[in-house]
């Protein structure tokens, strides 16, 4: 090591080439491998089929699918009240709509989730070891996976929103400002998901509890958000939750940049509450990422 | 003068199951030798090497390496020497090319130098025709030269290998040896090794440390070591044997001691193969006739003995230890 390449581990230039490297690296898992991005967008499509069209709610109460014995109400006026009730619970006709501005978010929980377990398999693997060997900042290696996470998510939610669209997703309110306001959400969501996912794993040899740890957290963080339903349809100990779960802030965003549907609190709070949930907790793994990444 | 690169003083840790892996050991390593760390599994090599390349910090003492102290200045360490560990630690689903590529960038080696010394150093381990191979199609031979070459990628003047043959069959081993010897001369490298392979620590390093229970018992040249063990052994065995020579062998200078097994004459003498000329020239003189003679020399292992008590042994270590032990083994067999 000469003298120049010594001096060179504090430039800035060094900062951000072995920070982008490591995040490559692992970047490369996946682009490089088209199996492994095709089978990762399975779970929210099928989901996204399955939910969004199985509950076909416009067409439970809409296209005279019922009428009142002896009323004998004309079709319009039951469209009518169809749509009125549709409008009322999901703010739009459509349930499909609905769900799979859910489904952006749900992709990016889990993919982040995968992401930040990438940690524990680098440290089994001795992988971790040698790249504490080398004079990396700590905070890098775990910056590299949260940049990962974000990368990947963002990525999987804008083909999600493809296919959703391609699926007859109502795209009536849709703007390019719209989408870049919705995916902003997103990259916050996935910043915050994927930090404390790597922090979870940070210190953990042991991927099957990662696992269980991961799955423990992930389905009722969906479940307990707007991602399926209404928050306002819920019991109220559920909407104490919901109310505070960053992934209904996500999606409510969403839903009003993408589908027009006015959220309960304004945009500036719900990106004020997600901004601060993503520095928190990408902060937090920072500052830990020292003590833990060490024996 | 001999430089010393490495300064160790008093390096001591405990772990948290109250494990003295490493107590206390103080020793220098000198400007361009192979200094090996010779002890069985659980004698504190593996965590020596890793206090020293600063993976994990010291409970007590402290060490220098190039004068940069592994508890104050851990990133100029790190950016000053190369580690192979002892486990596998390239990416598998990389290539060989893109491993070193990624390790070069977390040196800071500028992309113009790192494309040259990647291709100089995959040749020089004998890798160049698989570079742009996965590394998970590699064999464990394969896989731990690429080791050797990620560890070279910043040019460090001082390299820790932990084991570097562990697992491997006997000519791998020997074709590692080669280019562990090789680096030394064409890099002028120190190198710092563990091993619990006497053979090897005989035939690579300049002088070997023994260290058992955490701590170093011996430090000396192989051949110091095994010449404390008494000098070499002759057994010759004379035609029609009238009187005992004995005697005249003993007057013979270098022989320390002579000893009559039934016909056989067994001698311990300092240094075997230029005696064994001169016996067979002065015991021809004398109008016998030597019809048999074998020379052999103490090895390491009679050595390990001697300080230790008993001969390397498995001794207990961690689980996720033996854990990756067995996956370098593993892997080091495919």
């Amino acid at each position: 090591m000469t003298q120049t390449e010594s001096k060179g581990i504090h430039s800035i230039s060094y900062l951000a080439r072995s920070l982008w490297s490591i995040t490559n690296r692992d970047l490369k898992k996946w682009y490089l491998a088209p199996v492994l991005l095709f089978i990762s967008l399975i779970q929210p499509v099928v989901w996204l089929a399955l939910f969004g069209k199985a509950f076909n709610f416009a067409g439970i109460f809409t296209n005279a699918s019922f009428n009142i014995p002896g009323l004998n109400l004309p079709a319009s006026v039951l469209n009518t009240i169809g749509n009125t009730l549709l409008t009322n619970t999901f703010g739009t006709t459509s349930y499909f709509s609905f769900l799979a501005v859910g489904m952006l978010a749900f992709i990016v929980v889990f993919t982040s989730m995968m992401s930040g377990m990438s940690i524990v398999w680098d440290r089994r693997f001795g992988f971790l070891d040698k790249l504490l060997t080398t004079p990396i900042p700590r905070a890098s290696i775990v910056i590299g996976k949260i940049l990962n996470g974000v990368v990947r998510s963002l990525a999987q939610a804008l083909i999600v929103l493809v296919i959703a669209v391609l699926l007859s997703m109502n795209t009536a309110y849709f703007s390019v400002g719209g989408i870049l306001i919705a995916f902003g959400a997103l990259f916050l969501l996935a910043f915050g998901m994927s930090s404390l996912f790597v922090l979870l794993a940070l210190h953990s040899k042991d991927w099957q509890t990662q696992m269980a740890i991961a799955n423990l957290l992930s389905l009722p963080l969906l479940f307990m958000s707007n991602a399926f339903f209404p928050i306002s349809a819920m019991p109220s100990w559920l909407q104490a939750i919901a109310n505070v779960n960053p992934v209904s802030f996500t999606i409510a965003i969403g839903r009003s940049t993408l589908l027009g549907i006015t959220p309960t609190i304004s945009l500036g709070s719900a990106f004020l509450y997600l901004g601060v949930f993503a520095a928190l907790l990408g902060t937090v793994s920072i500052i830990l990422s020292w003590k833990l990444l060490k024996d | 003068m001999v430089k010393n690169i490495i300064n160790v003083r008093k390096l001591s840790k405990v772990f948290d199951n109250s494990l003295r892996a490493v107590d206390g050991i103080t020793f220098d390593v000198r400007q361009g030798e192979i200094f090996g760390f010779l002890g069985p599994n659980g004698a504190g090599k593996t965590t020596t090497i890793k206090m020293l390349t600063t993976l994990i910090s010291p409970t007590s003492g402290d060490a220098k390496i190039f004068d940069f102290s592994i508890n104050k200045s851990a990133s100029a360490v790190r950016a000053s020497v190369g580690v192979v560990p002892q486990e596998f630690t390239a990416d598998e689903d990389l290539t060989a090319y893109d491993n070193m590529l990624l390790m070069a960038d977390l040196y800071g080696v500028s992309r113009t130098i790192a494309k040259t010394r990647i291709v100089e150093l995959l040749s020089l381990v004998e890798l160049s025709n698989a570079a742009k191979r996965k590394v998970n199609t590699y064999s464990g031979g394969m896989r731990r030269r690429l080791e050797l070459a990620i560890g070279l990628v910043n040019h460090p003047k001082v390299l820790f290998l932990d084991e570097p043959t562990l697992g491997l069959d006997v000519q791998t081993r020997a074709a590692v040896w080669t280019y562990i010897e090789k680096l030394k001369k064409e890099y002028k490298m120190t190198i710092f090794m563990t091993t619990h392979y006497l053979d090897e620590a005989d035939s690579l390093c300049d002088r070997v440390a023994i260290i058992d229970h955490g701590k170093i018992i011996k430090i000396d040249t192989p051949k110091n070591l095994k010449d404390s063990l008494g000098g070499d052994i002759i057994e010759l065995k004379i035609e029609n044997e009238r009187t005992n020579v004995s005697d005249l062998l003993k007057k013979i200078t270098g022989v320390k001691n002579v000893k009559k097994n039934g016909v056989e004459y067994r001698l311990k003498v300092k240094s075997a193969e230029t005696l064994a000329p001169k016996l067979i020239t002065m015991l021809t003189s004398k109008g016998h006739k030597v019809t048999k003679l074998s020379l052999s020399k103490p090895t390491l292992d009679e050595v390990y003995l001697e300080y230790t008590g008993r001969s390397l042994r498995e001794e207990q270590s961690n689980s996720l230890d033996i854990m990756s032990m067995r996956r370098t083994q593993r892997l080091s067999r495919s």
